[in-house]
């Protein structure tokens, strides 16, 4: 297959390969301000094949694609699903509760096993910070993260920053980045990968990024990666833009961090009247899933015009597909991304 | 297995606790001669070519018995830690590790300080040491239970043996692998603050004063830690300390791409805290360097970060990253064999580890300028988890006495 996948923002950009220059998709560390743009710009394309009737396009028919799971999770795996298909691959799924890792097999021999069946992309999720790029060293295919331990989850923050330019634009603010948007980010930081991803991806387009949190769920030295760290929700929301709320991972807790639900809330729940405090029409984004009652009130969650969170999940679709085409340009021979395989 | 004829050792410079000095040096009946002969007839001569000639070290806190990696690094003695499976605690465990290495290398076994290790009921420490146990350790992990720590201390003071500790608070860092600071915040690994090791010294050293024990840190890697032992040692506590080389060659940068052969514990920190380790070992806050020889195969470190085990194979590279330190002149030559043999010998009491008239002779004759790579996949150690994979060094062992038996390294 020679055929090129015309693009409109193909003279923005580096001819070919040299607009992503990655085997993988390990993190948003790893990415420039300018690869991050190419992302979102061919994501668009993406976005309009899936407001359509007919949601199929055979880019990548006759590739397999592993969605190899080793954590639990509903809605990341189906957005990749839903995404394999939409292009035509043959996607298969592998939980790892019903794989050999419960008989003991290293994640190193699963990755030989899922190289060995000739996977053309593996996609990840795993309980262990750095799991992704360990098997990214050892198989042949490109491989995409879907969450490392509390490490990064970069389709997170690309599909957050694509639903965040979409709900700009709608607004008639449609700018090239986020410069000089304020975005809180604030809930479970510590143990929120997310909360990194979003970080470095908002900052690398432009954005002040506040993370607001209790010490507890606060790591220790996020202001050297750029972060105004505050305590204090009220004194974050002041003037912010964009208001990101990330839920407790209760899951990831070995301890008590906070005392209650309830003092949780009533410091730092997302409340229309705390909302108020932000700018006028400020957005509010939620990575799901929602606590609602907890980080985030009803009320808040489903305002029609500032709650943008099912445009996130909306956009997750478009970007895994992006994230899919663009990873294996060079195995289907994409003219300018290198030999086929 | 005994030397046979006296040994004549020409030509090297002698590394004593008095200073170098260019000498021969007679090794007779397994011992050290008196120093400052000349060879005798029927002496068996070895030219050292201009090497120095040092004690074989002493390796204090070791975690496999790994003969091949010892005498490729010198290392003629190891003091080996109870985290063996089974633990070191009981006698008869004791007395079969303490012979197991004979003729060519000596096991000093440290007995378990509680059954188990698991920090709550004080192991048969007298029926050890008659066993062979020189001295107590409280094994990867501090004893939570500060009433524990004080009866075993007043135990270990009675039996006069030296306890070896492990200076981090087990409360603060359950299930952490990393400090915390911006690299673990960065990689999203699971961390807890470095201040960890300051509480646990803060108490044990309370507690060993109370007791009137002896007590060494096996690792004291923080400034704020090291300036606790300063100030301990400077009121006359009885306590020692060390450091493997691991944190004052490398920091938590060395974790930033989860190579998990820099998974150590106590972890890797911060460079202010590299820096303090190093001039801790210049003033003579750090008695005692060792390797922590823990060989790790794949099993153990082709893993996610923190699903690995802790521990690096450093018995091959102790001198020579300790001869790095002789190369920065951060300290001189005698001091530095008085870090890897002298003052671990001292600690466990035995007559070895240094140069001296009466004593083992256990000699490393070594080059200490000679170049070499170190490289993981070629280690003599049973498995090659050094962080300092294709770092090239300098300084070999270029011949090997235990007892005034040559070993060939």
């Amino acid at each position: 297959m020679t055929s090129t996948e015309s693009s409109p923002h193909a003279a923005r950009y580096p001819a070919g390969a040299l607009a992503f220059p990655h085997r993988d998709l390990i993190g948003i560390g790893q990415l420039e301000r300018h690869e991050i743009l190419f992302l979102l710009d061919e994501a668009e394309r993406w976005v309009a094949l899936n407001r359509q009737a007919d949601k199929h396009e055979n880019l990548l028919s006759g590739l397999t694609v592993i969605n190899a799971f080793f954590e639990n999770s509903t809605r990341t795996l189906l957005s990749f699903e839903i995404a394999g298909k939409r292009l035509g691959a043959d996607v298969v799924n592998m939980h790892a509760a019903q794989s050999s890792v419960k008989k003991g097999e290293t994640l190193i021999d699963t990755a030989i096993t899922l190289n060995a069946m000739r996977a053309d992309a593996i996609v990840i999720r795993h309980g262990s910070s750095g799991a992704t790029q360990l098997i990214a060293d050892k198989v042949d295919c490109p491989v995409l993260n879907a969450g490392d331990g509390q490490h990064e989850h970069p389709t997170q923050a690309l599909l957050d920053a694509l639903a965040l330019r979409h709900a700009l634009r709608d607004r008639g603010q449609a700018a090239e980045d986020f410069t000089g948007l304020k975005i809180v980010i604030c809930g479970d930081i510590l143990h929120s990968r997310v909360a990194r991803s979003n970080l470095l991806c908002l900052q690398a387009l432009g954005a002040t990024v506040r993370l607001c949190a209790p010490p507890a769920l606060m790591p220790i030295g996020i202001e050297a990666m750029g972060a105004e760290v505050f305590h204090d929700f009220d004194a974050a929301l002041d003037g912010a833009d964009v208001v990101m709320m990330l839920r407790l991972q209760t899951e990831r807790m070995s301890g008590q961090f906070i005392p209650s639900a309830r003092e949780y809330h009533h410091l730092y729940g997302l409340t229309k009247k705390r909302l108020n405090r932000a700018a006028e029409d400020a957005l509010v984004m939620h990575p799901g899933p929602m606590n609602r009652g907890v980080e985030i009130d009803s009320e808040v969650a489903d305002m029609i015009d500032r709650s943008i969170i099912t445009r996130q999940v909306e956009m997750g679709v478009a970007i895994r597909m992006v994230a899919l085409d663009i990873l294996t340009r060079r195995a289907r021979g994409v003219e300018g991304w290198g030999a086929a395989a | 297995m005994k030397q046979q004829r006296p040994l004549a050792i020409t030509g090297g410079r002698l590394i004593t606790p008095d200073g170098p000095r260019d000498a021969t040096l007679r090794l007779v009946d397994g011992r050290i001669d008196a120093l400052g002969q000349e060879p005798r007839d029927g002496d068996d001569i070895v030219d050292a070519k201009g090497h120095l000639v040092a004690p074989g070290l002493v390796d204090l806190g070791v975690f496999a018995i790994d003969k091949p990696a010892f005498h490729f690094g010198g290392i003629t003695r190891a003091a080996l830690m109870p985290d063996q499976s089974p633990p070191l605690d009981l006698p008869s465990r004791v007395s079969y590790i303490a012979k197991s290495g004979k003729p060519d290398f000596w096991v000093h076994p440290l007995a378990a300080a509680s059954r188990g290790l698991q920090g709550r009921e004080i192991a048969e420490l007298a029926l050890m040491r008659e066993a062979g146990a020189r001295g107590i350790a409280t094994g990867r992990q501090w004893i939570a239970d500060s009433g524990v720590m004080l009866r075993l201390l007043q135990y270990a003071a009675m039996l006069d043996l030296v306890v070896f500790a492990h200076a981090e608070d087990a409360t603060l860092v359950a299930g952490a692998v990393a400090t915390a600071g911006e690299i673990a915040t960065r990689r999203g690994l699971p961390s807890a603050p470095a201040q960890a090791e300051a509480i646990a010294l803060t108490r044990d050293i309370a507690l060993a004063e109370m007791a009137g024990a002896r007590i060494h840190f096996r690792q004291v890697t923080t400034r704020a830690g090291l300036d606790i032992v300063r100030s301990a040692k400077a009121r006359g506590v009885k306590v020692t300390c060390g450091i493997t080389p691991a944190h004052f060659m490398l920091s938590d940068l060395a974790t930033v791409d989860f190579r998990t052969f820099a998974r150590l514990s106590p972890p890797l920190r911060s460079e202010p805290d590299r820096q303090a380790v190093r001039e801790a070992i210049a003033d003579g806050t750090i008695d005692v360097v060792a390797s922590g020889h823990d060989p790790r195969g794949p099993e153990d470190k082709r893993l996610p970060f923190s699903d690995a085990q802790p521990g690096m194979a450093g018995a091959e590279t102790l001198l020579a990253m300790v001869l790095s330190l002789v190369r920065d002149e951060l300290i001189d030559v005698q001091r530095a064999f008085e870090l890897v043999a002298t003052a671990p010998a001292r600690i466990l009491g035995v007559e070895a580890g240094a140069i001296a008239s009466g004593f083992e002779a256990d000699i490393a004759i070594v080059d200490p300028d000679k170049p070499w790579v170190i490289q993981s996949a070629r280690m003599e150690a049973t498995a090659g988890n050094t962080p300092f994979d294709g770092q090239p060094t300098q300084g070999r062992v270029t011949m090997l006495y235990k007892g005034g038996m040559r070993i060939n390294p």
